[in-house]
Order: structure tokens, then C-alpha cells, then sequence
């Protein structure tokens, strides 16, 4: 979503993005004309007149799980949040027992919180796991 | 889900939905107090806030409503401008 008109992002669709992605970008790319939609999110630029970079997942309940939002000139990193997507579906699936430590990767060791695992995260869990 | 929208020489704009959008129908001076006003940032553990948007997906205009994907995972990004480098 940016501030341009649904017409200019088929001119960027058609003339440049479709010749980074094979048949351009498949999901709905959305116009927020005059930045309502920014502003209802704290992510619109008022010096600039346009959208900072805001990311928000968005759980099938509606809620917001987590957000991030960096200023223009630093772009994102898309296997980061696919990283915290994953995370946060393990999360949900697992009906809240379990959590994912920092650095959590599918496939690597989660925590289940409860009394014996106070003070002991250590046995499970050590930095060099985050590589 | 989304509904097809026709190409008209008005610009298409969305909005939020919802209490908000009832507010502003009643009070003109609604979208001036929003961008004065301080607006606490939205959130992790709340609700998204609603709302509809024109969209250009694979060939066609559409009309998208935030609320009709909750159901699945949806990931909103925003971003300055098309053509724009990063």
C-alpha cells in the first residue's frame, strides 16, 4: 500500500516489477490516496506527504501480532518476517504451550513455559543456537 | 472477496471503516483533528483497525476490505511511493 493511485501501480507492475517477479506481483497492491490509511496505522510521514515502511502480521482473529516500520531510505528483509510468520503460526498452533526463544528457526528447539523451566533455559536454550 | 471495481477518470480512495468513518459523516472537522492530533501507535495484541481500499491486482481494479481476509494470515505493508528505489 502506498499513497500512489491504483493506475500508477499498474504502470510499476507492468514496466518494472514484473521484470523482477515472474508475472508480477500477485497480491492486491493497494491505494491509500491522501494517507487515511497511514495515519489509522502511526505510519504516515507528514514532512513528506507519504507512507513510511510499515509491516504489520495480521493473526486470522484480526489482531496485530507484531509490526515494524523503518524510515525510506532502508528497505526490508522479507525472510525476517517470513522467519516471525513462522514463529508466530507455531505459536498459535500450539495453543500457546509452547514459545519460540529468539534466533527460532522450524525445525529448532521451542520453550514450554511453566514452574520447572524458571531458571533453567539454559539447559535448553544457548546462544549459539540463533546461528 | 475483493469485488471488481470499474476504471473511472475520479481517482478511487478508501478509507477506514467502521466507528471512525461514522464519526467523520458526523463532524466535517473530523480529518483535520486526525492530522493534528497525536496518534498513539497501534498496538501488538489489538484488533487491526478496518479498512476498505482501491487495489490493482493482476490486471484489475479492485476494491479490498482489510476484514474480509481475516480468516488467514495477512501480512500489510506499506511503502513510499512506486518507482521509488529501495
Amino acid at each position: 500500500m502506498s499513497i500512489d493511485s491504483v493506475f500508477v501501480h499498474k504502470m510499476w507492475d507492468e514496466n518494472e516489477l514484473s521484470k523482477m517477479v515472474d508475472g508480477g506481483v500477485p497480491f492486491p497492491m493497494l491505494s491509500d490516496g491522501g494517507g487515511q490509511i497511514g495515519r489509522l496505522y502511526g505510519v504516515f510521514n507528514e514532512e513528506a506527504g507519504v507512507e513510511n515502511r510499515g509491516r504489520f502480521i495480521i493473526d486470522p482473529d484480526g489482531v496485530i501480532q507484531g509490526y515494524e516500520v523503518l524510515t525510506p531510505p532502508v528497505g526490508r528483509n522479507v525472510n525476517e518476517t517470513i522467519r516471525q510468520l513462522q514463529a508466530f503460526q507455531y505459536v498459535r498452533n500450539s495453543k500457546g504451550t509452547e514459545a519460540t526463544p529468539a534466533g527460532w528457526k522450524p525445525g529448532k528447539t521451542t520453550l514450554k513455559p511453566g514452574p520447572d523451566l524458571v531458571g533453567n533455559v539454559w539447559k535448553e536454550w544457548q546462544t549459539k543456537m540463533v546461528e | 472477496m475483493a469485488e471488481e471495481m470499474e476504471a473511472g477518470c475520479t481517482r478511487p480512495t478508501g478509507g477506514p471503516t467502521g466507528e471512525a468513518q461514522k464519526q467523520a459523516t458526523e463532524d466535517e472537522t473530523t480529518t483535520e483533528t486526525l492530522q493534528q492530533e497525536v496518534k498513539p501507535m497501534i498496538q501488538v495484541g489489538h484488533k487491526a483497525p478496518d479498512f476498505t481500499a482501491p487495489g490493482y491486482q493482476k490486471g484489475n481494479f479492485i476494491n479490498v476490505k482489510l476484514s474480509d481476509y481475516f480468516g488467514q494470515w495477512v501480512l500489510l505493508c506499506l511503502y513510499p511511493g512506486d518507482f521509488t528505489f529501495v
